[in-house]
């Protein structure tokens, strides 16, 4: 009975700027286990929000089945709004959503090819061909990735022999070669030191210009660097969703405040 | 306070330490021994009895007991040589789409199905002797390539579909524990961008399984190139030179076999059998740095 309490207050905002995504409803069920219950977020345009919460709290459960990761491992219900679309209809072409939703993960994983190959990978599988656009994407997409600097001299060798840091960003830049629209990243950062963690904060916080991103991360003090929206998990529910300022210094549910002063986690 | 001197903790220690050691040295002991006797005997073709190594390898006449032109005894190995790899390499060529499909469907594709269905079928066919692979080649797989191909129907083809079911299995499992190998995550990072199934298994999936995917095949090849009682059956056991595939021939492994009731310790005959012998063992010493060096070299990529 106590839970139901917890679970009972909530503090939810619609953002003022148009969604590039919203979620109504959304549930998701690994077999009989009830992961998340009751989504329903909208994510501004060209901002990047963050999702915070304890191990265990679904977020990304929540993450992945925006992109439907979540594809025969789980079942989701309610509704995920992109572009006027539901992503899970029955008629929607699953690798269509997930060019336009790209999606970056905890450990970096480069393929077992080179570094152009990791780039051109998806081009290719897409049907395009012609050497100079491919070499056009792979330059623009490693310069937005803030990676071409340290690779331009040598794209033919392996993608792992790079830096943890290093794998991250050509990962992401992975993901911008097919040009999508909105960037999902699964606590990209918490396999990496500080100075890689840093870059992948600038990046991201130059990415946010181009692309609507929807960050989980663990760390509270990046969540409050580089987001403008925070949406805090617990036990699988949202329990409060507002402006990351608001979250972090005047925190509307008592499990949100504890969250945030560190009192769990 | 007594820090100096021996415990039952140290002594357990040095008595586990003597069993262990022991029981390596005695097999060392057993590899050299089994190594030099080999190498012993196999050279003593070219010691002893003076046969030329280049006319050994490129020789195409096999009859230890007559003089050639020369006045040596006529051991020319190639016809063995030949046919060992011919079988040996068709019968991978044949296995391997065979086996990678399999390998794909119980680990990519029906992982459950394929697995209960598959796994029992792969492991029937390693139990099964290679006396009866033989004995079913013989009296079924000769009698077919007889009909269609003419001839006598024994030969390099009938070696080749006899080793192929045999090293099926072999290569089979071997792709499955490499497909295994590959990370979720590389599965995971292809279909994130939008990649399909298919292109996820072919561009990432067995690209990033590659190297113990040939490595798989090595095994299979090795234990091709190994086999002797199954190709026995069906080769033709004649010394000969192959003339197509379907033409009667023989392989290192069932030379040895056909005749070595036949010979008489430390003749000529004899030790032709043991230089055999030692192709043999080098062969698989070759293999096995094969898949030593591809291990090595899919470590750094």
């Amino acid at each position: 009975m106590e839970n139901n309490n917890i679970f009972a207050k909530t503090h939810l905002v619609t953002p003022q700027e148009p969604p590039a995504i919203t979620t109504d409803n959304l549930q998701v069920y690994y077999g009989d286990n009830h992961a998340m219950h009751d989504a329903s977020l909208s994510f501004p345009e060209h901002q990047i929000t963050a999702l915070i919460g304890a191990s265990g709290s679904g977020k990304s459960t929540y993450l992945r089945s925006l992109n439907r990761m979540n594809d025969d491992l789980a079942t989701v219900k309610g509704k995920i709004m992109y572009h006027g679309i539901d992503i899970n209809a029955s008629d929607v072409n699953v690798y269509e959503i997930r060019r336009h939703i790209g999606m970056v993960f905890q450990l970096p994983n480069p393929f077992a090819k080179s570094i152009r190959e990791n780039l051109t990978f998806a081009l290719k599988a897409y049907g395009i061909k012609k050497k100079s656009e491919l070499d056009e994407r792979v330059e623009t997409s490693l310069k937005e990735a803030a990676l071409w600097d340290e690779v331009k001299d040598n794209l033919n060798r392996s993608a792992l022999s790079l830096s943890g840091g290093q794998a991250q960003r050509l990962c992401i830049a992975r993901s911008l070669a097919i040009k999508p629209d909105v960037l999902l990243l699964d606590e990209p950062a918490s396999a990496l030191d500080p100075i890689s963690t840093a870059k992948i904060e600038a990046t991201l916080l130059k990415l946010v210009k181009k692309y609507t991103i929807i960050i989980v991360t663990h760390n509270m003090q990046q969540a409050s660097r580089i987001s403008k929206y925070t949406a805090f998990f617990h036990l699988g529910h949202v329990l409060e969703f507002d402006t990351t300022s608001h979250i972090f210094q005047e925190p509307q549910v008592p499990v949100t405040r504890d969250y945030v002063l560190g009192n769990f986690g | 306070m007594d820090l100096k001197s021996p415990s039952k903790a140290t002594n357990e220690d040095r008595r586990g330490r003597i069993i262990t050691y022991s029981c390596i040295g005695i097999i060392i002991v057993l590899v050299v021994s089994i190594l030099y006797f080999i190498a012993s005997r196999g050279l003593a073709t070219f010691i002893q009895n003076h046969v030329n190594v280049f006319r050994f390898l490129t020789g195409t006449q096999w009859n230890p007991s007559l003089l050639d032109s020369h006045g040596q005894p006529e051991v020319g190995a190639l016809p063995m040589i030949t046919t060992s790899f011919l079988v040996t390499i068709l019968a991978a060529i044949v296995a391997t789409p065979f086996a990678f499909a399999v390998a794909i469907y119980m680990v990519e594709i029906a992982p459950k199905r394929g697995t209960k269905l598959l796994q029992p079928v792969m492991e029937l066919l390693v139990g099964i002797p290679s006396v009866v692979y033989g004995f079913i080649g013989l009296t079924v797989i000769v009698p077919i390539v007889r009909h269609i191909f003419g001839g006598t129907g024994v030969g390099i083809l009938a070696g080749t579909l006899v080793l192929f079911v045999m090293i099926l299995p072999t290569v089979t499992s071997l792709s499955v524990d490499a497909l295994t190998a590959v990370p979720m995550y590389l599965r995971s990072a292809s279909l994130a961008l939008g990649a399909t199934r298919w292109q996820t298994i072919r561009k990432v999936i067995l690209r990033a399984a590659m190297p113990r995917l040939l490595t798989a095949i090595i095994f299979g090849m090795a234990r091709a190139f190994g086999e002797a009682l199954a190709v026995q059956m069906v080769i033709g056991n004649a010394a000969l030179m192959p003339t197509s595939l379907v033409s009667p021939t023989s392989t290192l492994t069932s030379q040895l076999t056909t005749e070595v009731g036949n010979t008489v310790m430390g003749t000529i005959q004899n030790n032709a059998l043991w230089s055999l012998a030692l192709i043999l063992l080098l062969m698989s010493l070759v293999f096995n740095l094969l898949v030593h060096f591809i291990g090595k070299r899919g470590e750094i990529k």
